[in-house]
């Protein structure tokens, strides 16, 4: 059993995770699919209900309206409480399938942070889609601050880094 | 953990003595020595480090020795890998989905086919 579990983790394409500057952070992955269905599962409110919302999290994506075009608005509602919701909203900056989508993101609950900029690139080749995620916010203490409610981290250091120096203390 | 004690290892040479001091406690000059840097760089370092708890003070016979203390490197690793597992536990819902609109549109284009 745990043999099996080992054999699955190691098939799955990796996340990492990294603090490029003082105020943004970088997320990649691959997907095994061409970049115009993984763009479609990015965009479509269906779809997005189904997976932005990580499941143990305990969370569900209750909201999803979007005008997907540029200069087109959107708002995603979700958390634990349906009716006391968190929400993120904000507008298309560039919407260009399948390759790239760039938004603004305002945590509606904190907006005086101000403005975060998402860009989602999908570069296809040989079938796959590799994903680059950017998240740059308005500043460093914007960053710090996502980071500090636990949504968000971030620090030069990469993870890999950190994994050597806990491993080396235990 | 907070924001301080990312500040604090956010500094190239903060870094630095980190992973020196994952090797065993040193005394400052020989922290300061094997890293080439002035003694009042050295101390002021050392100091930001001690205050956010990430290294501590052990008096040997005449020296100072400074120590790592690892438990907020390890409250910071689990709090960065719960931002990575977030991402990650997303992206294997996404999996599923972008397998079954492969797998449909595979079946379309067999349709029409036909």
């Amino acid at each position: 059993m745990q043999q099996t579990r080992t054999s699955e983790r190691t098939m799955k394409n990796k996340t990492t995770v990294e603090r490029t500057s003082d105020r943004e952070l970088v997320v990649t992955r691959a997907f095994n699919a061409p970049a115009h269905i993984v763009f479609e599962a990015w965009t479509k409110p269906d779809l997005l209900k189904r997976w932005w919302a990580p499941k143990s999290f305990g969370v569900t994506l209750f909201e999803c309206e979007q005008d997907l075009r540029t200069g087109g608005t959107y708002r995603f509602a979700f958390g634990r409480d349906a009716k006391n919701p968190e929400v993120f909203s904000g507008r298309y900056i560039e919407v260009t399938p399948p390759s790239r989508l760039v938004l603004t993101q305002l945590y509606e609950r904190i907006s005086e942070v101000g403005e975060a900029v998402v860009t989602a690139s999908f570069k296809e080749s040989a079938g796959r889609t590799h994903l680059t995620l950017s998240q740059l916010f308005p500043s460093k203490e914007a960053l710090e601050g996502a980071l500090a409610s636990g949504m968000e981290h971030g620090m030069r250091v990469t993870l890999d880094q950190l994994d050597e120096l806990v491993d080396s203390m235990r | 953990m907070n924001t301080e004690t990312l500040a604090a290892l956010g500094e190239p040479n903060r870094l630095r003595i980190i992973e020196l001091l994952r090797a065993g406690p040193r005394p400052v000059n020989d922290i300061r020595g094997r890293l080439g840097l002035r003694q009042s760089q050295a101390s002021q370092h050392l100091k930001v480090l001690k205050d956010v708890g990430l290294v501590e003070i052990e008096p040997r016979a005449q020296q100072r020795f400074y120590r790592l203390r690892p438990q907020p490197l390890k409250q910071l690793h689990k709090w960065l890998d719960r931002y990575r597992h977030l991402w990650e536990e997303r992206f294997e819902q996404l999996d599923e989905i972008v397998e079954e609109l492969a797998q449909k549109e595979k079946s379309d284009a067999a349709d029409k086919n036909k």
